[in-house]
């Protein structure tokens, strides 16, 4: 699958493994979670109202539209989370534990 | 005992306030949701990325590194606190969480340099995956080296409008089109207050030319039509209506969207601020003298988190409420300097009052935006609906209406949707804007972690 964000600069960076929705993708030392995600696919959650899926809007911590899980449940902001080795991310709704996410 | 500043925020207001009290003998603390200084226009690039300082900020380059210079002398003589949302004010103390750590701190004074999120206006499809604030386009360029897609359509209008779509270009992404809503005559009649500040207009013209110059489409007086897409892939493309009445379509897979810029007022409000309707801005804002004083004893506010003048002025004005700041507590005042830093701002003030001319709020699109179209992003509430509230219920004052509708209700506490769903409103009631009033501002001002921590274990960095 092919990344939303284009990388155009610092490309020479560290990479690193992260795990999204169970599949493996490849995140570079100093990106954002947010960039970590959408540099390799087009989204990062689900619409809690059914309109589909989101990618973020603001990318400075005020719309809180890229929220995501790590698998142990806990919500992380995507845009001023940092990526780290190994993280492993949720971003479907359907596969978030139940309770995480407010259900209006 | 010295007296205890706190100073919210370390953009350009909020460091040359800081800096300000360090020089006369105190040590504030500044509390900034950023890892790293420098605000959103200056914002810091993580460790370890190299990009110059000109490729980053262009003809700013220089404001930027002195600004950071300044900031990395202040640093053993204040207490900084990055990574930090201040989520509450109580009278003379604030309330802040970094992680999951909560921690109260009283103050004598509390300078609030809380910046400016973009202003947006929806348009139909705006929700799609792919379509960011055009202050998100320039972030996401600035600190992370990445452009928001492989085509990119900017739209709206404002100086960021320009300076991003340039930015873009420059750092080799490709901007398939600058649509924008206002027109060459606005921008001409608004020449003299522009030429308050002529360097920046200059500046503005060179961003027309980098443009110009890489055969970028542009368009203005437009009017937005639908940002095209699907659930499931997002934006494919952007259709408006050109100011000659023929319709335009731009395949593309990124929009970056924004109506200038609107002030963070959120923690003015719960300090107790008096707000006001603000007649040329159409906004409300928190009570200020020119110093930055609010009607709050003890309460100063700077920068474009007060009233949007841009980076230059917000400098100033930082300094110049931390001075206030000093002489009301009783310290020793510099009236000299003040007095130039008043006469300053005033000219950032006919400037900025210049950029409203040249790039309006075009609030006559509320009126006309479809029904299905969705107001409030956060929890995709249509334009209909917030209608449906207005004539069935009799809902025609903000809260009131976002009681009923909740727009203004979801994560985001309206920072996205509230002045366009006021807009809506008005045109619905067919009252003036200022007749449907704002909304209160609540605390946590962002959402909070579920579990928090007591303050024991989070420091403050030296």
């Amino acid at each position: 699958m092919s990344g939303r964000f284009v990388r155009v600069a610092e490309k020479g960076r560290r990479t690193f493994e992260i795990v999204i929705d169970g599949r493996r993708a490849l995140a570079a030392a100093g990106d954002t979670l947010m960039v970590a995600l959408l540099t390799s696919q087009q989204d990062l959650r689900d619409s809690e109202f059914g309109d589909g899926r989101r990618a973020g809007f603001c990318v400075m911590g005020a719309c809180q539209d890229c929220w995501v899980w790590t698998e142990d449940g806990e919500r992380v902001r995507a845009c001023t989370t940092p990526a780290v080795e190994g993280m492993s991310i949720v971003t479907r709704l359907s596969q978030a534990g139940e309770g995480v996410w407010p259900r209006l | 005992m010295a007296a205890t500043v706190i100073v919210i925020g370390a953009g350009p207001a909020g460091v040359r306030a800081a800096e300000a009290l360090v020089e006369a003998g105190l040590r504030p603390v500044v509390i900034d949701e950023g890892r790293r200084d420098g605000g959103q226009i200056y914002r810091r690039q993580p460790e370890g990325f190299t990009r110059t300082y000109d490729a980053l900020y262009g003809t700013e380059a220089e404001r930027a590194r002195a600004l950071h210079e300044a900031f990395d002398a202040l640093r053993p003589n204040i207490d900084y606190v990055p990574d930090t949302l201040v989520w509450n004010v109580a009278p003379n103390s604030v309330h802040m969480v970094s992680g999951t750590r909560h921690r109260e701190l009283g103050f004598d004074a509390l300078i609030v340099c809380s910046g400016a999120t973009d202003r947006l206006m929806p348009v139909p499809g705006w929700h799609h995956a792919g379509t960011y604030s055009l202050g998100g386009a320039q972030v996401a360029l600035k600190s992370q080296g990445c452009a928001i897609g492989s085509r990119v359509v900017m739209m709206g209008t404002g100086p960021l409008l320009y300076l991003v779509a340039a930015q873009y270009v420059k750092a080799g992404a490709t901007v398939s089109a600058v649509l924008d809503t206002s027109t060459f005559a606005q921008r001409l009649r608004a020449l003299p207050q522009l030429l308050a500040i002529p360097s920046t207009l200059k500046k503005g013209i060179a961003l027309m030319k980098v443009l110009k110059d890489a055969r970028v489409p542009v368009h203005r007086g437009i009017t937005p039509v639908e940002i095209r897409g699907t659930p499931e892939h997002g934006v494919q493309g952007v259709r408006v209506k050109l100011a000659d009445g023929a319709m335009l379509e731009v395949e593309c897979d990124a929009v970056a969207l924004g109506y200038h810029l609107r002030s963070e007022t959120q923690l003015a409000d719960l300090a107790g601020c008096e707000f006001r309707f603000d007649q040329a801005l159409q906004q409300w804002l928190p009570v200020a003298d020119e110093d930055g004083r609010s009607n709050v004893k003890g309460v100063y506010l700077a920068g474009d988190g007060a009233r949007v003048r841009g980076a230059d002025a917000a400098e100033r004005a930082g300094r110049l409420a931390a001075l206030a700041a000093m002489k009301d507590i009783g310290m020793i005042s510099n009236e000299d300097e003040a007095n130039k830093l008043r006469i300053q701002l005033g000219r950032f003030t006919r400037f900025a009052a210049g950029l409203r001319a040249a790039f309006p709020w075009p609030a006559r699109f509320a009126a006309t935006l479809p029904d299905e179209t969705i107001v409030c992003r956060c929890e995709a509430i249509s334009a209909g609906e917030l209608r449906r509230v207005v004539n069935d219920m009799g809902a025609k004052e903000a809260n009131r209406a976002k009681a009923f509708s909740r727009v203004g209700m979801g994560r985001c506490q309206g920072r996205f949707c509230a002045h366009a769903g006021a807009e809506v409103i008005a045109a619905e009631a067919r009252v003036p804007l200022e007749a449907v009033g704002r909304l209160r501002g609540q605390a946590p001002v962002k959402p909070l972690p579920m579990a928090l921590a007591p303050h024991q274990d989070m420091e403050t960095s030296e």
